[in-house]
Formats: C-alpha cells, structure tokens, sequence
C-alpha cells in the first residue's frame, strides 16, 4: 500500500480526501488499481489451469431465501480443494455464491464485501438489495477480458429485500448481466442436474427447513450426475455451506444441523437413488 | 509594485494556531471516555444525521468537534485509509495508531502549507482486547498528537470537563455511570453560570463495545440511552445482542423485538 503518493510527507494523498464517492472500488481504482482483481496484466496467449468452484443452488422460501454450496473445487480432473467455501455472506443481508475461476471470484467477493461495508460506514445507511446487485454486475463486467482468457467467474446473489420483505435471487453472465430469478436458481457446472431437482422439489409457500433441505437434496442431485461436483462426505464430515437470509440477517447454518440434514437425505436415497416419491 | 509586509514565522503560525483555536472553541463539546468494557463517546449534537462520532473500523471510532465539512471530508479519508488496509493485508493489521499518524501528517501539512488551517480537533479511539490495551488519541488543528489514558474533552467546554473528568473519572467505571457523569459535565455551564438541562435526544452517544465480534462499534439511543443516564435504573450496560429490528445493525434502542424468527431451524 503506497500512502506517499502525492502531497506533503505522509499526507493522506488528494484520493482519500477527494469528496463524491461512497464507493471502495472506484477509490482503489483511482489510487491503487493494482489491487483490483480486474486490473492485472494479461499474460498473451495461452490459458492457465486453475481450481475451479462448482455447483452454487439458491431458492426462495416464505420469509427469505437460502444459498448452499457444495465444497469441491477442481482442476481438470483433480480434485483440487475439498472443503473449500463458495457460498460467502456480502453483508447482514445478503450472500454471494461463486462458481468458475476460484482465486478471482473469492478476491472478487473480498472486494463486493468491502465495498458494502465501505458504503454503509461512508453513508450511514444500507445499499438497497438492487444496488448490491448492480455493483456486483459492475465487478463481473470489467472481468470480461479475463473470462475470454477462461477465468471466468460466474456469481449467484441473493439476499433479503427490506423494502419488498422478501428473498430475492439475481444471477450473471460473464459480461456482467444480471437478471433477477424466481423462486430458485443455480450456476456451475452440476447448475442443470441442480436446477431440475429443484423444478421438482421447490414449492411456493415453504418453510426454511424445507428449503435447506430441498438446496441439500439439489446438491445431491448434482454430485450425482457431475464429476466436479463435491457430493456429500460422510467419512470426512465435510457438509456443504448453506446460508440462510431472513429479515433477522444472514446466518450460516452449523456443522450439527447440516449433518442431520444430509444424513437424512443419504438415508432417503438409500435404495431409492433418484430420489422418486 | 507593492511589497508584502514581512511578518515573522512566529507571527504567522501563532495567527493561524489562534485562528483555528477560536474556531474550535464556538463548537459544542465531545467527551470520550474508557469504561470497564469498553469506550464511551458522549457529543452535544441535537442532530440525527450530521455525526460527530462515527465508525472507522472493526475496533476504532473517530470523534470530532470544530468545522463539519473538515471533519467530514477526514472521516471520510480515515474510512478509506482503514479499508484500504484491511483489504491489502487483514482486518486486524488496521490500528488506531498508523491511522493517527496519518491524520497527523495531513493535519500538519494543511496548517503550514495550506491558506487556511482545518478547525478542527479530532480523536482516534481503538478498543484492545482489555482496558489497558486500550488507546486515545487526541488530534488538533496543527497536527500534534497527544496519547490520553482514559479520557479526553474537546470544543468549546472542553477544558472545564477535562477538570471534572480528572477529579471524578476512575478506571473501571461502568457504562451507566461514565455517560451520566459526562452527562452531567456537558451540561454545566464553564462560566460558571447555572447548569442547562441536556435530553437525552440532545445527545449523541456511541460505544466501542470490547466484547463485541468483528464490528463494535454502536450507536446508542431511545429508552436504552434514557434507561442507561437514569442514576435509579438498573441498566448499566449495553445488551449483548443487537435490536432484532430489520435494517442496519449499529443503533441500540432496547425496544421491543417486532418479529421472531419466522421458522425455527432443523436443528
């Protein structure tokens, strides 16, 4: 961090004293733009080989909404983290699940996190669900040149709507598009064996512990059916990461009350593998 | 052509010294002080929006009295420096300490460099993990920095109250009795007239509360703030659950919970 940049010895440089803007990225772009994860040089030509995240599923339930993340990340066909977390919390209210280039999308979480922060502590009040969601695409957009060198990184969102009273869920495209879905959604690579589950399972109107349990059973479905992605361990008791976003905040569920619900799920699959009821 | 006047640099530094001086001393008074879990922030601020105390970091609060759009512009700047260096290296290489040297070095270069000096005094105050880790800075107009132990007063009354502080403060007070003594101070006249009455909502009142996790810095107003000036309440310490009210987390009021958690987990 280079603080002598310009000024008096050891003043604070004219970026930190410049007036307008509530937002962290925009101030490390003007004063250290190498600390934006957008912003490194390219190496020409070539692609590199790094762990990838997998499947991210999202749904609403009646009073909120609820994002889980299984733990494997990949590299070609090796298993390159098992316990890695994909699923983090943005802020009191709100989660970003990330799937795609690993080591960019968390850097790009770290700073979505403290933009969030640095927004609320500048201006003393919340980032409406939708300008949470717009900075994100913000981000995704200027790593279009990244993804077209196959570092892409694809995030779900989704958070409690204060002023709607509700789980809302928005999801992006390597150029930075963000759409808002319904009910439920998924990105990575198990997203479409996930998303079919969930077309099933889903209900309008559930409860939260349906809900966990329909996110625990559509990651189940996806580990099924793709290699990438992590199914649950039961040897080594790694269980994946489930945050739930209600009007009281965001909080991630414990080791106990997932172990219970994922040993219920195997115990159901048990002679029944599709899951058919 | 006209030639300026030669005025001494000792003339000049003591013009601007006095000139930011008398424009601190207009301003309404602040009081930090330490208590046994943590510190306290007491301002005469009737505003609800126009802070004089607000949140840095983690364990660090910022404190001003004097001009507001100079404060202002360097709580902003403080905000900046802090997240900076959170995001460059981790949340708890952030110290009150590197922050006030930075603040220093500004305020030094603004007031010989720069045609006017900032009116300003500010303090730095980080929470340690008990209370003797705990740290004060006091900032003024030219950039001196002094490490108070305990307690500072700053504005207008400030030296009367830092008199009442040295003769009634102790180390260990709880929180009910630190802000009803600050309490008591702000409301005395320095002139010796007779005391103003201060309510409660002309207060602004904050905490860095040490047993909090991560964020702890909290704003404290309603019948929490009424309830913790109040000699015959029991209160005497801020809860240790945030208000379950949807919104932002940093205000305790100790109202009512409006709604449960609407579904209990599998667990």
């Amino acid at each position: 961090m280079n603080l002598d940049s310009s000024g008096g010895a050891g003043r604070l440089p004219a970026a930190f004293m410049m007036t307008g803007s509530s937002s962290f990225a925009e101030f490390i772009g003007a004063h250290s733009p190498e600390l934006l994860p957008s912003r490194r040089p390219l190496p020409v030509g070539g692609t590199v080989e790094a762990p990838h995240g997998t499947t991210i599923v999202s749904l609403t339930y009646d009073g909120g909404v609820v994002m889980a993340g299984d733990r494997r990340a990949t590299m070609g066909n090796l298993i390159a983290n098992r316990d890695m977390d994909k699923v983090f919390g943005a802020d009191d209210y709100s989660a970003v699940g990330i799937a795609g280039t690993a080591g960019l999308a968390i850097e790009m979480v770290k700073l979505f996190q403290v933009e969030l922060e640095h927004y609320e502590k500048i201006e003393g009040t919340l980032l409406s669900l939708e300008g949470k969601a717009n900075r994100l695409a913000t981000m995704i957009r200027s790593n279009l040149a990244m993804a077209m060198q196959g570092l892409s990184v694809v995030p779900l969102f989704a958070g409690f709507d204060l002023d709607a009273m509700g789980g809302r869920i928005f999801s992006y495209d390597v150029t930075g598009g963000c759409y808002e879905e319904h009910d439920h959604h998924s990105v990575g690579s198990g997203s479409l064996f996930a998303r079919g589950a969930m077309k099933k399972l889903w209900r309008p109107a559930m409860g939260s512990p349906a809900a966990i349990r329909v996110a625990v059973e559509a990651l189940y479905d996806a580990a099924d059916d793709d290699a990438a992605t992590g199914g649950p361990d039961v040897g080594r008791r790694i269980w994946p990461t489930l945050a739930v976003v209600d009007v009281q905040g965001l909080r991630f569920l414990d080791d106990d009350a997932l172990a219970a619900v994922v040993e219920q799920v195997v115990a159901d699959r048990r002679g029944n593998p599709g899951g058919a009821r | 052509m006209s030639m300026p006047f030669y005025v001494s640099p000792e003339q000049l530094m003591k013009d601007r010294a006095d000139f930011a001086r008398k424009g601190i001393a207009r301003g309404r008074s602040v009081v930090v002080l330490g208590y046994d879990r943590g510190i306290a922030f007491v301002a005469d601020n009737p505003s609800r929006a126009l802070h004089k105390v607000s949140e840095i970091y983690d364990r660090i609060a910022f404190a001003a009295v004097g001009k507001y759009n100079e404060f202002e512009n360097l709580r902003v700047a403080g905000v900046r420096y802090a997240d900076l260096r959170g995001y460059s290296y981790d949340r708890s290489d952030v110290t009150a300490r590197g922050l006030a040297n930075a603040y220093a070095q500004t305020l030094g270069t603004v007031f010989t460099q720069e045609s006017k000096p900032y009116e300003v005094e500010i303090v730095v105050a980080e929470v340690g993990q008990s209370a003797d880790q705990d740290q004060i800075y006091r900032l003024t107009y030219d950039g001196s920095v002094a490490d108070e132990q305990g307690f500072i007063a700053m504005g207008g009354a400030g030296e009367h109250i830092t008199a009442g502080l040295q003769e009634r403060w102790a180390p260990g007070m709880n929180l009910g009795d630190a802000l009803g003594l600050a309490h008591e101070l702000l409301c005395q006249d320095p002139g010796g007239g007779p005391s103003r009455t201060l309510t409660a909502t002309q207060l602004e009142v904050a905490v860095l509360d040490r047993a909090r996790r991560r964020r702890t810095f909290r704003r404290i107003a309603g019948p929490l703030l009424d309830a913790l000036l109040s000699s015959e309440d029991p209160t005497k310490d801020v809860p240790a659950d945030d208000d379950p009210t949807p919104g932002r987390h940093d205000t305790l009021t100790g109202e009512a919970a409006p709604a449960e958690r609407a579904e209990s987990d599998p667990s």
